[in-house]
């Protein structure tokens, strides 16, 4: 929605505020995939833009105000064309941006160079910035800038954007940006058909094959051969270019190269993997889930916060309070009545406070007045939901991103996919799909929208199909982790094992019904680097915020909801309706049922449902699966109808509930 | 010897003969992969995925596509 708004002001038919707009030179950052220019968006905007370790982090295009100027960060490109969706929408930003800053890594300048020439080819106005100077030096690298800058007919700067060393000349590469020099071979192959289109962008792109561009004017696009030879002459000059300005001393290879070598080829990729995995399942399982959310759960939010706003709320508000004392033989037991409010009693109140200042004292309110005892009670609207968001959900949620952050920056992620490439072509995909898959771990809503990064669109079909139905997000997974921790490794087991089968059964039966195959894989593989702690906290940060944000105020409309089911009797219907699949198909209590309306919200809502339920083992895992496959949130369901049509999200809508079901059955059947 | 290249071995120099059609090679050639150049294969995965060096550059090549490409090792 966001981004259709930007993209229509880009091509000046936004109405308003479309003034402001007109007179602000657009500037675009482009550039290949992973060369840093999110780092250079953030430093334009002020915002965060997701920076991390891999091609594909941004695949939609932001835009912000800087100066007199409009800037625009794009999904990184090898070349301008439409060969997928993240370059069709790189390229309607190219196409109409005034100003373009290209940025490089200038430690793969050869590659880089080719989208260089490309946009200097098409006449636009651009600017140089040799970017990644740090690892250049480090290197010992030589690199000849103004040459460079003299052979390609433009302004050359040398950046660091993660030290911001350099960025001084920012202001300068926008204000200096110009058109190259362009050889005079291409010239005179373009020539005809500037004539025709009156400027050199379109004709480029027509003669390279660009159906769009070309039925814009009504002429024909240039086959699959003119564009290769169009390439061929272009890496040619880049050769020529690269020879007068580069030299090398024989590099030698790092730590962090070998590393990402071992991590590619299975004999060693796959003990790393399982490294990886279990330092994981200790730092979310065990500490986050145990250790820390035991301390803020239980110290901070019950002992602390819940108990401080109830002893508040009864000093005005009639309140039955009932202390417990659990000690070695028997449990001490006492409940002090304040109808009028504990204020109105000081002498039962100190009684009170004497009484429970024990260590272990377990403490129940138990308010008189339903209003009251709906907001502020054991269940309350304030006490519950701020303790489970803020001191439940949140600690794991934040645990979850930031070992999501740690990999994305490593330059992992590339290689995994690398490694399971194999594996993953036997069920109708290559390895690229893993990027989306483990970035749905993080958030399935935003994990779909990189499904663009894949080749086909039978590809983005599978992997959106499996991120609805077998891949739990990570405010889901938060839950999960807690209600699993402390039952046992067996639990744990059936459940990834019914997700896995799941996930492969899903992929292969896909991979039969839709005709045509995946496409083969073709990554360039970034270099290993250790993640920057200030990136991975901050986009912890921003990620764990964003995450509040939506969740607290969905978490009060689906709590309202269900209170207005319950009032109203539907709930209860519901309930009944649900019954004979709940009770005698998932085996679970029929109350299980309201997990479900929670979850048509949001996923780990639907999960928390089943937070206060008293369930078996055995329960647990069969709901959570249930639920694990169940719908996708609602922000889900919106972008998957956007980026694949209603007719397959409806379906796979759909299927989840049908698909649910069974999975949950099945297993309910075997093991309860 | 001419042949493709996923039967390049761990260690081989290789230099490109020819492409497969179409967009493929497009997005080879944008990546630097172009008929007459050497790069060094640095791995060969089981399942025939090819790991190339291409100057300080590491790219990946599923099997699939690189018994496509023709190359004399
Ligand atoms: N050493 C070093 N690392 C850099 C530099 N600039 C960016 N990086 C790293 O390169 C990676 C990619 O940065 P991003 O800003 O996400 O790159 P991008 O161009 O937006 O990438 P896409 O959105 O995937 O196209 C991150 O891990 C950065 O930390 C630099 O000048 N030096
Ligand atoms: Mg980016």
């Amino acid at each position: 929605m966001k981004n259709d708004r930007i993209i229509s002001r880009l091509e000046g038919k936004s109405s308003s505020g479309a003034d402001e707009y007109q007179k602000a030179a657009k500037v675009a950052l482009a550039g290949n995939p992973n060369v840093g220019k999110s780092l250079f968006f953030n430093h334009f905007s002020g915002m965060y833009a997701d920076v991390s370790n891999f091609p594909g982090t941004t695949v939609s295009v932001s835009s912000a105000k800087y100066k007199n100027y409009e800037i625009f960060d794009t999904p990184g490109i090898y070349g301008v064309s439409s060969f997928n969706e993240e370059e069709r929408v790189a390229k309607k930003v190219i196409v109409n941006g005034d100003i373009i800053l290209n940025i490089v890594n200038g430690f793969k300048l050869e590659r880089d160079l080719f989208l260089t020439l490309q946009l200097i080819e098409m006449g636009k106005k651009v600017t140089l910035i040799v970017n990644f100077w740090d690892e250049i030096k480090r290197r010992n690298i030589f690199l000849d800038v103004e040459k460079l800058s003299e052979l390609l007919g433009i302004e050359v700067i040398t950046t660091s954007a993660v030290t911001k060393e350099g960025f001084d000349k920012l202001d300068y590469a926008i204000e200096n940006a110009r058109e190259g020099k362009i050889d005079d071979e291409v010239l005179s192959l373009i020539e005809k058909t500037v004539k025709k289109t009156g400027d050199k962008t379109d004709a480029v792109l027509i003669l390279e094959g660009d159906s769009e561009t070309a039925e814009k004017h009504g002429l024909e696009p240039g086959t699959p051969n003119d564009r290769e030879m169009i390439y061929i002459g272009r890496r040619n000059r880049i050769s020529e270019i690269i020879d007068q300005t580069e030299r090398e001393n024989t590099p030698k290879a790092e730590f962090a190269n070998k590393l990402g070598r071992l991590a590619l080829n299975p004999l060693t990729g796959i003990p790393i993997l399982l490294v990886i995995l279990t330092a994981v399942y200790f730092f979310i399982g065990d500490f986050v889930s145990q250790r820390v959310v035991n301390f803020t759960e239980i110290k901070i939010g019950k002992e602390l916060f819940e108990y401080n706003v109830k002893s508040f709320v009864a000093g005005y508000a009639a309140a039955e309070v009932t202390v417990e004392i659990p000690g070695a033989e028997r449990t001490d037991e006492k409940t002090f009545l304040f109808p009028k409010g504990m204020n109105a009693r000081p002498d039962l109140k100190s009684e009170f406070e004497t009484f429970s200042s024990k260590p272990d004292a377990v403490l129940h309110f138990q308010f008189n007045n339903p209003f009251v005892e709906i907001v502020f009670g054991e269940f309350g609207v304030v006490t519950m939901s701020i303790t489970y968001l803020f001191f439940l959900l949140l600690p794991l949620v934040m645990g979850f991103y930031f070992v999501m952050a740690l990999l994305e920056d490593s330059g992992y992620l590339p290689r995994l996919s690398t490694m399971l490439d194999k594996s993953l072509s036997r069920i109708g995909l290559n390895g690229k799909a893993i990027i989306p898959i483990l970035l749905g771990f993080g958030c399935i809503t935003m994990a779909n929208i990189t499904t663009r990064i894949l080749g086909t669109n039978r590809e983005r079909t599978i992997v959106t199909a499996i991120l609805q139905f077998a891949i739990p997000c990570s405010a889901q997974l938060a839950v999960i982790a807690a209600m699993l921790s402390g039952l046992g490794a067996v639990p744990i087991l059936i459940y990834i094992t019914t997700m896995f089968i799941l996930f492969v059964s899903l992929s292969t039966i896909l991979d039969k019904l839709i005709p045509g195959e995946s496409s083969p894989l073709l990554i360039d593989l970034p270099t290993m680097a250790l993640p920057r702690m200030k990136n991975v906290l901050q986009k912890t940060w921003f990620r764990s915020y964003g995450f509040m944000r939506e969740a607290g105020s969905w978490f009060v409309v689906g709590s309202l909801a269900v209170g207005i089911f319950k009032i109203s009797g539907l709930l209860t219907a519901w309930q009944n309706l649900l019954e004979p699949v709940t009770v005698n198909w998932l085996k679970l209590p029929k109350e299980a049922a309201n997990a479900f309306i929670m979850g048509i919200v949001r996923r780990d809502f639907g999960a928390a449902g089943l937070f206060d339920m008293n369930l078996t083992p055995e329960q647990v895992t069969v709901a959570l699966i249930t639920i694990t496959v169940f719908v996708p949130c609602i922000a889900s369901f919106v972008v998957m109808l956007k980026e694949r049509g209603w007719k397959e999200g409806m379906t796979v809508w759909a299927g989840t509930w049908i698909a649910a079901f069974l999975v949950g059955g099945i297993v309910a059947q075997i093991i309860i | 010897m001419r042949t493709s290249l996923d039967k390049a071995e761990k260690g081989n120099s290789v230099k490109i003969t020819g492409l497969p059609e179409g967009e493929t090679a497009a997005q080879l050639i944008r990546l630097g992969i172009t008929v007459g150049r050497t790069v060094k294969c640095l791995d060969r995965l089981p399942g025939g995925t090819v790991i190339l060096q291409n100057r300080r550059q590491e790219i990946a090549i599923g099997q699939r596509l690189a018994e496509n490409i023709s190359v004399v090792i």
